[in-house]
This record gives structure tokens, C-alpha cells and sequence, in this order.
């Protein structure tokens, strides 16, 4: 590992760390989408700021960033209160006007400088080595390594400071009014944060991309636990190895760093949401088969039992007919033949001990 | 200005741009107010995104930059997209915002990946690709019109043929399911027609701004009219004129890329509509003043009147205090009461008192007809 992989993959998990801890409470209160206007409103921001201040590398530009990222907030709040405009909409005609403005004003005014419409979508953390931090003649490494390890920090402070405040208002927000915890200030804190994120994210990965790296570790998360605490932790795992993994599948095929972590975001997605314990897709379909057999298997041994005492409908003498398909029926009885609940005699059906007491149990427990 | 824009229509391949780009804004009206009514105005945003991997895919495969085979890509991978949102969200307790946000930037993240890996093809072809990020209407000749032009006939002849059955699955699916349409094939139909419209504007927008052109003309026109019909006509004609400006501006000035320009134009129109239209939000407030003007105006008049009553003397007079001792906090009874003196209802006796006039009386009455049994 060269050293200039090792600052990219440093930046890269600082990033994806910093990313995952907001995430968590955005995709708990449902808002990821809120990301995306966000992540695309902060480059109006991005653009204002330089041309006021003329330096890239201006703090100013963070803070104008952050502030048109919780400023489209407010307009897409504002827009959805008037009532005129349904959420989803109000989130769609806003933030692309502004990252329309932006990427004008962009290619019109700024053509030659440092950000352009490309890094824009791309990101350029294959750059980050080679803007370093120099205090004193002493090379300290990347400065984009201090500068989101700083919006990390600050996003772990923000958490750690309201967890509580966070957690209540984002599970039940009408208790946590009636507490006192003020929700409403909570949820522009928690944009402001995110904002924050956005603009140092947006730098390394570009303004799409970060998307990916707010939203699918928790939600890779969210399907493996039910603490809060967890989530995040679990998310900010994810990130990381997303992040590493991510940037090697990039360094393997020549493509880009920041396209290839998304990606890989999506796969780690895929195999949870495949594999995960008890919410993966294959965990719940072998669940549903396991309660449909159960299910057919305890009628069929009722049906047997009340023909035993003589009140069932005659029509149907070996209870296969209440199957959807013979084939089915046939599995059922299979089934049941192994357990020793039934027996078969003359191509009937009948109960042994072990099923008349199985459906006692059964009928009792309900 | 002029000169340009007489010499822009005379020209032949402005022309062109400028007919690819109209009816490209009339197919994305249209279509849009069926994504913005069924409250998936960001599903929109979702597929167009989600585009990107099947343009550079069918590129990739092709090996050349030709219409069809990248249309069929980009519908391909944005249907692909929302299938897999669907997936998610019906067998996890994933939510919809979160399945939409990982859709959108995992297709996104693979189209720039696979981006990156075509421009390494040796190929001088591949040049025009990145073109489909933010549009560039100039690169359109005749022939791409006559693809856009098809394709939108094609999804207009759908919304026409299926009129009644989109206005049911709009505003009432329950209903339409009682009456025997099939709800679900209708709804695959919209997005079919939604992702042929996103195709259409991928070379004109590009696929990252290209949801705004469905979302903005449709919000903008649902403010001035409450007619399906209307609306759709309105939204059409709003993101024709938007898209044939936006175009003429990218290529008036510049430097000015054309997706940009042409959602700065829809945009503006759309906040425009919501702030200013009849229902709009100005329009509103102002009504809403005139109405709590006219409440406090009733209010003070009565207050005069049941307190004359007191002294049997529906003409007696009270002082401005008494009346303001009354009433709400912070609300200012000289303002009403100068404007009911400007009406002729009540009149100033000495320095801070008030009396109803005879006109004032009969105008209470008027208010309040049970005041006459009194």
C-alpha cells in the first residue's frame, strides 16, 4: 500500500464514519430523501461563498455551504406548510432549482478554478493526498484528513450530547414535546449537522454519492438490530468496511473511488437484506414456510380428529381435499408420516397417539 | 437579443434543438402531473438517476452512442430501480424514503463507475457520454428528434387512451379496484409512460436535473386550476416554453449547460404559480388579512352595541378604552374603529368616545338578526 492509498482510505473512513453516525437518525425518522436535496442545495452555498470570498480553502465556505443546505430545508418546509404542495414535490422542485443556479453560475463564472461540474458529481478524493496540512515546514497529511475528522468530531458530539433528546423526539415526537425537548429545535440542529457532513462528504465524494454513504449503512443496520445505540455503531462498521472495500474494487478496475464505495454500499445492502437473521428475505420466507406447513399440518390433524369423533362432513374422508393442490396434500401427509402422527391403511388416513395428542395440545393452547 | 432569437428560429438545426426540446417539455408535463397527483414526484428524481448505468451499459455493449440501444438501457435500469424499491420496502421494514435514497445512489454510484470505465475505451464516440449527466441539447440532430418525437406520442397516446382510468388511479385506486380495473396494471402503466418521458430527456436535461422537469411544471400548473384536464394542458404548455427558453438561453450564452437553464426557466415559473396564483400563497395571506380585518371590524361594532344596550340607548357612547378592555390582546381597536368611521358606522363623540351611528345600528341588526328581538 502506497502512501498515497493510505491518506485516500484514511479520508475515506473519516468520511464514511462521520457519514453513518446522522444517518442512523435520518433514516429512523424517515427523512433520507431529505439527504438528497441537502447534499445538492449545499453547492449553491459552495459557489456564493467562493465567489465572495475568492479561496477555496476558506472556512467560509463551509459555513456558507452548511447554512444553504438548512436554508433549502426551511424553503422545502416552508413550500410544504403553505399546503399548496404535497412533501415529495415541495422536496422536488427546490433543491433542483438551487443546484440548477449553482452549476450555471459554476460553468459560467468559475470555469477554471478547482471545483467544477464534474468533481461535483464525482468527487475527487483521488486528490486528497495531494493537498496537505503543512504547520511550521512539518507535513502533518492530508488536510481534508483534519477537516472532516473536525465535522466527525462534531457529529459525535452533537449525538453524545442529545442522545436523549435525539431519541425520544425521533421515535414520538408528541411525547417528546410534552416533556419539553422542543423536537422542532432538534430537527434543525440534527440538519445543520447533517448539512456539515454534506460539505465535508461532498468534497470526497461528490454530491450524489454521499447519498449512499447517509443512508445505506444504517439501513444495512437497521435490519440486524433494534437498539439505537447498535444501529449506529453497526452503521458506522458498515461505512467503513464499505468505504475500504470500496475504494480497493476502485484501485482494481481503474474507475471511480467514490461510484465504486456506492456501490459497494448497495451490495452490502443486498446481502444483508438477503442474508440478515431474522429480517433478510431468505430468513422470512423460510419463516412463512415453516408457519404455512405448520399451519396445514395442525388442520389436517384437527380434521382427522373431529372425523374420529364423528363430526366432520362426510364428503371428504381423508382430509386431502382441503389442500390447494394434491401435491401439497401429499407433502402435508409425507410429512406427518415421518413424525408418526398419522398412519395410512387402505389409502386412508388416521391419527396415531402421538398426532391425537399433538392436536389435544394444540387445540388447547388456542 | 432579438436578432439572435429571430436568427435561432430561421436557422435549420436550431430548429431542430428547439422542436426536440418543445416536445420534450409537452410529453414531461403531461406525464409529470400523473407523478406529482399520485404523490411520486421523487420517484421521478429516483429513476432518472437510475438511468445512468443502463445509457453507459448499452453503450459499453454497442460500442456506439446510438439512440435506441441506449434508450432501451436507461428505461431498462430505471424500471430496474424501482422494481428493487418495491422488493425492499414490501419484504423489510426498509421505508420508502430510505429504499428510494439507496436506489437512487447505488445506480448513481454504478453508472459514474461505469463511466469512468467507458471513457477508457479507446473510442473517439464515447466523448458525447458525460453529455447525459447535465444535457446538452446542441448535440441533438434530426434523427434524435424523430426517437424523442415517436417515443412521446407514444406515451401521450397511452395517457389518452387511458384517460378516465389514470384520473381514477389518481385520485381514488380503491374505487377504481371496485369497479373492475385492475389497479396494479394501471399503475405499472404510468411508470412505463413516466420512465419513457425520463428517456426523452436524458440528451436535452440530463439525468440528474431531469425529475424537475417532470415535478415543477405539473406543481406549477395544479395552482391555477383544479381540472385534470387543464392542469395536464397547462403543465405541458409551462415545460414546452420552459425547455424551448432554457435551450435558446444555453445557446444565447456561454458556457451555460442546458439542463440547468432549462430548469432555472420551469422553476421559476413554479414558484412563480405558488406564490402569486389565485390560491397562491400571497393571494392567501391576503385574503386571510382582509377576512380577520373584517372579524375585528364586526367585533368592535358589536361591542359598541351591547354596551349601549346596557343604557337602553342603542346610539350611547363608550369610550375607545372600554372597548379595548374587551377585546383580545394586541388588538388594536383605534385601527377598526377609524375604519368603521370611514364606513359610516359609528361616530366620535369629544376626545375617546364612541357612538353607534343609525347606519351603524342598522348594520348590526343586519349582522346579527336575533340582536332585533333584544
Amino acid at each position: 500500500m502506497s502512501p498515497h492509498q493510505f491518506d485516500i482510505q484514511l479520508v475515506a473512513i473519516i468520511v464514511a464514519a462521520s457519514c453513518a453516525v446522522p444517518g442512523a437518525f435520518l433514516v429512523l425518522r424517515r427523512m433520507s430523501m431529505m439527504t438528497d436535496a441537502i447534499s445538492h442545495s449545499i453547492l449553491l452555498g459552495i459557489v456564493l461563498a467562493f465567489f465572495l470570498v475568492k479561496d477555496l480553502s476558506s472556512p467560509i465556505l463551509i459555513i456558507g455551504a452548511a447554512a444553504s443546505g438548512v436554508l433549502a430545508i426551511s424553503l422545502i418546509e416552508a413550500v410544504n406548510r403553505s399546503r399548496l404542495v404535497k412533501k415529495d414535490a415541495s422536496i422536488g422542485i427546490v433543491f433542483p432549482f438551487l443546484f440548477s443556479v449553482a452549476v450555471i453560475l459554476l460553468s459560467k463564472y468559475a470555469r477554471n478554478v478547482h471545483i467544477d461540474t464534474h468533481s461535483v458529481l464525482l468527487g475527487e478524493i483521488a486528490f486528497a493526498p495531494f493537498n496537505r496540512l503543512i504547520l511550521s515546514g512539518m507535513d502533518l497529511g492530508p488536510k481534508s484528513a483534519y477537516v472532516m475528522g473536525s465535522i466527525l468530531l462534531l457529529n459525535l458530539l452533537f449525538i453524545s450530547l442529545f442522545y436523549k433528546e435525539l431519541k425520544v423526539s425521533t421515535f414520538d415526537e408528541s411525547f417528546a414535546s410534552s416533556i419539553g425537548f422542543r423536537p422542532r429545535l432538534i430537527h434543525y440542529l440534527l440538519m445543520a449537522v447533517v448539512s456539515f457532513t454534506c460539505v465535508g462528504a461532498f468534497d470526497a465524494v461528490g454530491s450524489i454519492l454521499v447519498i449512499a454513504l447517509i443512508v445505506i449503512p444504517p439501513c444495512c443496520a437497521y435490519l440486524l438490530t433494534d437498539s439505537l445505540f447498535r444501529m449506529i455503531l453497526l452503521s458506522v462498521i458498515f461505512g467503513i468496511s464499505a468505504a475500504v472495500s470500496g475504494f480497493w474494487v476502485a484501485n482494481w478496475l481503474d474507475v471511480n473511488i467514490a461510484g465504486s464505495m456506492a456501490f459497494v454500499c448497495g451490495v452490502f445492502f443486498l446481502v444483508v437484506f438477503l442474508l440478515a437473521p431474522q429480517r433478510g428475505l431468505f430468513g422470512i420466507m423460510r419463516e412463512k414456510r415453516r408457519q404455512r406447513m405448520d399451519f396445514a399440518e395442525a388442520s389436517l390433524l384437527v380434521s382427522l380428529y373431529n372425523q374420529e369423533r364423528g363430526d366432520a362432513v362426510k364428503d371428504h374422508p381423508d382430509s386431502r381435499g382441503m389442500f390447494r393442490s394434491a401435491d401439497f396434500a401429499s407433502k402435508v401427509v409425507e410429512f406427518l408420516k415421518q413424525k408418526g402422527e398419522i398412519a395410512v391403511a387402505g389409502g386412508k388416513l388416521f391419527l396415531t397417539e402421538k398426532g391425537r395428542e399433538r392436536v389435544r395440545t394444540t387445540v388447547e393452547r388456542r | 437579443m432579438l436578432e439572435f432569437a429571430v436568427g435561432l428560429f430561421s436557422d435549420y438545426t436550431a430548429r431542430t434543438i428547439l422542436l426536440g426540446a418543445a416536445s420534450l417539455g409537452v410529453v414531461s408535463g403531461v406525464v409529470g402531473s400523473y407523478a406529482v397527483l399520485r404523490k411520486q414526484s421523487l420517484v421521478g428524481d429516483v429513476m432518472s438517476h437510475a438511468a445512468l448505468p443502463g445509457i453507459v451499459l448499452a453503450f459499453i455493449v454497442m460500442g456506439v452512442k446510438e439512440q435506441l440501444p441506449i434508450f432501451i438501457g436507461a428505461a431498462l435500469s430505471a424500471v430496474l430501480a424501482v422494481f428493487l424499491i418495491n422488493l425492499v420496502t414490501s419484504n423489510s421494514r426498509i421505508k420508502t424514503d430510505s429504499a428510494m435514497g439507496m436506489a437512487l445512489s447505488v445506480f448513481f454510484g454504478l453508472g459514474l463507475v461505469l463511466l469512468t470505465y467507458a471513457q477508457k475505451i479507446p473510442d473517439a464516440n464515447q466523448a458525447g457520454l458525460d453529455k447525459f449527466l447535465f444535457g446538452q441539447a446542441e448535440a441533438l440532430v434530426e434523427k434524435d428528434v424523430l426517437v424523442i418525437g415517436v417515443t412521446g406520442l407514444f406515451a401521450l397516446l397511452v395517457v389518452g387512451l387511458f384517460w378516465k382510468e389514470f384520473k381514477l388511479l389518481c385520485f381514488d385506486p380503491d374505487f377504481g379496484g371496485t369497479m373492475g380495473f385492475s389497479m396494479k396494471s394501471l399503475d405499472l402503466l404510468v411508470t412505463a409512460v413516466i420512465v419513457s418521458a425520463i428517456v426523452i430527456g436524458l440528451q436535452t436535461v440530463g439525468v440528474v436535473l431531469m425529475s424537475s422537469m417532470l415535478i415543477a411544471p405539473a406543481v406549477a400548473a395544479r395552482q391555477w386550476t383544479g381540472s385534470m384536464g387543464s392542469m395536464v394542458i397547462l403543465a405541458a404548455s409551462i415545460a414546452a416554453v420552459s425547455g424551448v427558453t432554457g435551450v435558446a438561453l444555453s445557446a444565447g450564452f456561454e458556457n451555460v449547460p442546458t439542463g440547468p437553464a432549462v430548469i432555472v426557466c420551469v422553476s421559476v415559473i413554479a414558484f412563480f404559480s405558488v406564490l402569486f396564483s389565485p390560491n397562491g400563497f400571497f393571494t392567501l395571506r391576503f385574503k386571510e388579512a382582509r377576512s380577520r380585518r373584517e372579524i375585528k371590524k364586526d367585533y368592535v361594532l358589536k361591542a359598541l352595541h351591547d354596551l349601549a344596550l346596557e343604557h337602553d340607548d342603542p346610539g350611547y357612547a363608550h369610550s375607545e378604552r372600554l372597548l379595548a378592555l374587551g377585546s383580545e390582546k394586541g388588538f388594536n381597536v383605534r385601527k377598526s374603529l377609524s375604519q368603521l368611521q370611514a364606513a359610516g358606522y359609528v361616530e366620535r363623540v369629544g376626545e375617546e368616545d364612541w357612538r353607534l351611528t343609525p347606519g351603524g345600528i342598522h348594520e348590526i341588526r343586519k349582522l346579527s338578526p336575533l340582536e332585533k328581538s333584544r
